[in-house]
C-alpha cells in the first residue's frame, strides 16, 4: 500500500485551498473596495482596518490580493480549459486515425513547441491590444500541442489494449471507441498535465502583467502589482513582497498537487521529475 | 458461410498465414490449434477484418457470399457483431475497466440493433441469463474487476452475441481460466452454438479443450493450415508428422503415463525439437522441415501439396504423396 498523504500531495493542496479560497472568497467579500484610493492613508502599515496595510495610492493590499487572485484563477482556469480540450481532441484524433494524419497533426504540434510563450502573446497584443482576452489565449495556444502530445501517447497505448479489439469485435467505429473506451482511460495523465499546466499559466499570466500585457488598471494582478511596487522597492519593500508571495504559494501549490497526483496515478514515475 | 481460399497475410517480405484455405458451413463448430506463432490467431483476426495497419491480405475471403478480401475498415464494421463476433483470451482485458458491465453491453444493442435504453436493458438481462451468469440484475451495476475470470469470459460471450452473430471466433477463450471453469465455458460455447445455429471457431493450443469443444480441426504450422479433418479421427490418427508430434507430446493421465523404459527410469515425454523459427526465416518448402523427424531431402525446397487422406481429411506432406 503506497502511502495516500505523501507532504507533497497535503503541502500542494493546502495552498492550493489557499489560494482557490482567496479567490473564492473575493467573489462575495473583500475586506475593502480594492480599487478604492485614500491619499491621506498611503503606504499604511498592517492594522486592524488594513490587515496587509496599503499601497502607494492608498488602496487596501489585501483586497487587491484577492481580487488578483480571482483574475490570475480565472485566466488560467479559461487558458487550460481551452487549450486542454483543443489539445486532447487533437490527441485523440491523432490516435485515432495514424498514419500520415497522426504525423502531422504531431509535427504541427512541434512547431507549436517551438513558440516562445510570451513572444507569442507580445505578438498577439501588438496586433488586437493589451487584454485580459490576449493573455488567455496566448496561453491556451501554448497549451494546446502539450496536451495534444500527452493524449496520443497515453491513447496510443489504450489502443493496443484487448478490450479496444473486444469494442472493434462488437462493430463499434473509431469516433465511438475514442469517446467510450479511449478518453475515459487517458483521463489521469490528462487531468495530472492540467494541474501542473495551470501552475504555468498562473506563472505565464503574472509574467504578461508584469510586462503590463495581462489585466489592465483598475483590475489587479499579481504581476502588475509587482511591477508597479518595482520603483518603490526600497521605501517599501512590502508591496513587492506580498504578490511575490502569492504567485510563489499559487505555482508552488498547483506544481506539487499534480506531481503528487501523477505520482499516485502512475507509480513507476514516482520521484522523477521533467525538466 | 464463411469461406477462405488460398488467403495470405504478409508484413513485407514474412507472411504470417500462407496459403490458408478454411471453409465454415452454418451451425458447425471448428478448431484451429497450434504452437504460439502458428498464425492461429491471425487467422482469427483475418476473419475479423481486424489485422494490423500493416499487413498485405491476398487471396479471396467470403463471408455469406460478400466478398471481403480487400474491403475496408467501413464495409468490415458492417459485418462485425452482426455476421461475425469474437471473443479474446484475457478476460480482464477485455474489458474496460472503467466501464460498469451492463454498459458495455447495452452499447452495440442501443448503436447496431437502435434499441431505446430500456429494451437495450431488458436484452442485456436476457443475454447474461443465456450465457449463465447469475444474478443479472446485479451484475449490470458491477465493474470488470468485482467478478471472477469465468463470469467475465461469460460477459464478453453475452457482449459476442449481442446481434445474433452467425459465426463466433474465440481466441483461446479458456486458456487464462481454471481448468473447471475452463470446461464450464466450453460447454457453454457448444451448447450457444448448438442452440442458436451458430458457427464456432474455438482457437487454443488446448488440445483436450478443442476436442471437446468442436467436430472439425485445422492443424497450423508456420502460418499454414496442415492437416484438416474431423476432430476425433484427426486427434486418434493423426497423418501429418507435426500433428504426430504435437499429440505425443501431451502429458497422460493414469494409464496414459509414459511408464518406464527398460532402464527403469521414467520415460520423458517426447517434444517437438526446437522452436517455430520467425516469420523472416521459416523454410520457403515445406514450413516443418528443419524440425520434422521423417524429412525427406527435398522438404525444404519444395512446398507439399494437399493430399487427400480420406473422405474429408487432408494433410499437407511430401511422405503422403500428390494432390488432394
Amino acid at each position: 500500500m503506497t502511502r495516500l498523504l505523501t507532504p507533497n500531495l497535503v503541502l500542494g493542496a493546502a495552498l492550493v485551498v489557499l489560494v482557490v479560497g482567496m479567490a473564492a472568497l473575493s467573489l462575495v467579500w473583500t475586506p475593502h473596495e480594492y480599487a478604492q484610493m485614500n491619499m491621506r492613508d498611503r503606504f499604511a502599515p498592517p492594522s486592524d482596518i488594513h490587515l496587509l496595510g496599503t499601497d502607494q495610492l492608498g488602496r487596501d493590499i489585501a483586497s487587491q490580493l484577492m481580487v488578483a487572485a480571482r483574475n490570475s484563477m480565472t485566466v488560467a482556469l479559461i487558458a487550460v480549459l481551452m487549450g486542454g480540450s483543443i489539445g486532447v481532441a487533437l490527441g485523440l484524433l491523432a490516435s485515432a486515425i495514424g498514419g500520415w494524419v497522426e504525423d502531422l497533426i504531431m509535427r504541427i504540434a512541434d512547431i507549436g513547441f517551438a513558440f516562445p510563450a510570451l513572444l507569442f502573446a507580445i505578438m498577439l497584443s501588438a496586433v488586437f491590444g493589451p487584454s485580459l482576452w490576449v493573455a488567455v489565449l496566448a496561453i491556451a495556444f501554448i497549451n494546446i500541442p502539450v496536451f495534444a502530445r500527452v493524449t496520443r501517447g497515453a491513447a496510443n497505448v489504450i489502443w493496443t489494449r484487448d478490450y479496444v479489439a473486444a469494442a472493434r469485435a462488437a462493430g463499434r467505429g473509431k469516433f465511438a471507441i475514442s469517446r467510450d473506451h479511449i478518453l475515459p482511460n487517458v483521463a489521469a495523465p490528462v487531468i495530472v498535465q492540467a494541474t501542473i499546466e495551470f501552475a504555468i499559466a498562473i506563472l505565464a499570466e503574472a509574467a504578461l502583467s508584469y510586462l503590463g500585457l495581462g489585466a489592465q488598471p483598475p483590475s489587479p494582478s499579481w504581476g502588475r502589482m509587482l511591477s508597479e511596487a518595482q520603483t518603490l522597492m526600497f521605501m517599501a519593500p512590502q508591496l513587492a513582497i506580498y504578490p511575490g508571495l502569492c504567485i510563489m504559494a499559487a505555482v508552488l501549490g498547483f506544481s506539487l498537487l499534480g506531481d503528487a497526483l501523477r505520482d499516485l496515478t502512475d507509480p513507476r514515475l514516482t520521484r522523477s521529475r521533467q525538466a | 458461410m464463411m469461406d477462405l481460399k488460398g488467403v495470405s497475410v504478409g508484413f513485407g517480405a514474412a507472411y504470417a498465414l500462407r496459403d490458408v484455405s478454411v471453409s465454415i458451413a452454418r451451425g458447425e463448430r471448428l478448431g484451429i490449434v497450434g504452437e504460439s506463432g502458428s498464425g492461429k490467431s491471425m487467422l482469427g483476426l483475418t476473419m475479423m477484418g481486424m489485422v494490423p495497419d500493416a499487413a498485405r491480405v491476398e487471396g479471396a475471403i467470403a463471408l455469406d457470399g460478400a466478398q471481403l478480401a480487400r474491403a475496408s475498415e467501413r464495409v468490415w464494421r458492417r459485418h462485425r457483431a452482426r455476421k461475425v463476433a469474437m471473443i479474446f483470451q484475457e478476460p480482464m482485458a477485455a474489458l474496460n475497466p472503467l466501464q460498469r458491465l451492463g454498459e458495455t453491453v447495452m452499447e452495440p444493442l442501443q448503436v447496431h440493433l437502435g434499441l431505446s435504453r430500456a429494451a437495450a436493458r431488458d436484452r442485456t438481462l436476457e443475454l447474461f441469463a443465456e450465457v449463465g451468469i447469475p444474478d443479472p440484475e446485479a451484475r449490470l451495476r458491477q465493474y470488470p474487476h468485482e467478478i471472477s475470470g469465468g463470469q467475465r469470459q461469460r460477459v464478453l460471450i453475452a457482449l459476442a452475441l449481442t446481434c445474433d452473430p452467425s459465426l463466433l471466433i474465440a481466441d483461446e477463450p479458456t486458456t487464462a481460466l481454471d481448468a473447471h471453469v475452463a470446461l464450464r465455458i466450453i460447454d457453454l460455447l457448444v451448447n450457444l452454438a448448438a442452440s442458436r445455429q451458430m458457427a464456432l471457431v474455438f482457437i487454443s493450443h488446448d488440445l483436450a479443450a478443442v476436442a471437446r469443444a468442436t467436430e472439425r480441426i485445422a492443424v497450423m504450422y508456420g502460418g499454414e493450415v496442415i492437416e484438416t479433418g474431423p476432430t476425433p479421427q484427426v486427434l486418434q490418427d493423426p497423418q501429418h508428422p507435426y500433428t504426430k508430434g504435437l499429440l505425443g507430446a501431451r502429458p497422460g493421465i493414469g494409464g496414459e503415463t509414459p511408464g518406464r523404459g527398460p532402464d527403469g527410469r521414467r520415460k520423458r515425454l517426447p517434444t517437438i525439437p526446437g522452436t517455430v523459427p520467425p516469420l523472416s526465416a521459416l523454410p520457403a518448402g515445406c514450413r516443418f522441415s528443419g524440425r520434422c523427424p521423417v524429412e525427406l531431402p527435398h522438404c525444404a525446397r519444395v512446398r507439399p501439396e494437399p493430399h487427400r487422406v480420406s473422405g474429408n481429411r487432408i494433410a499437407t506432406c511430401h511422405l503422403l504423396g500428390g494432390r488432394a
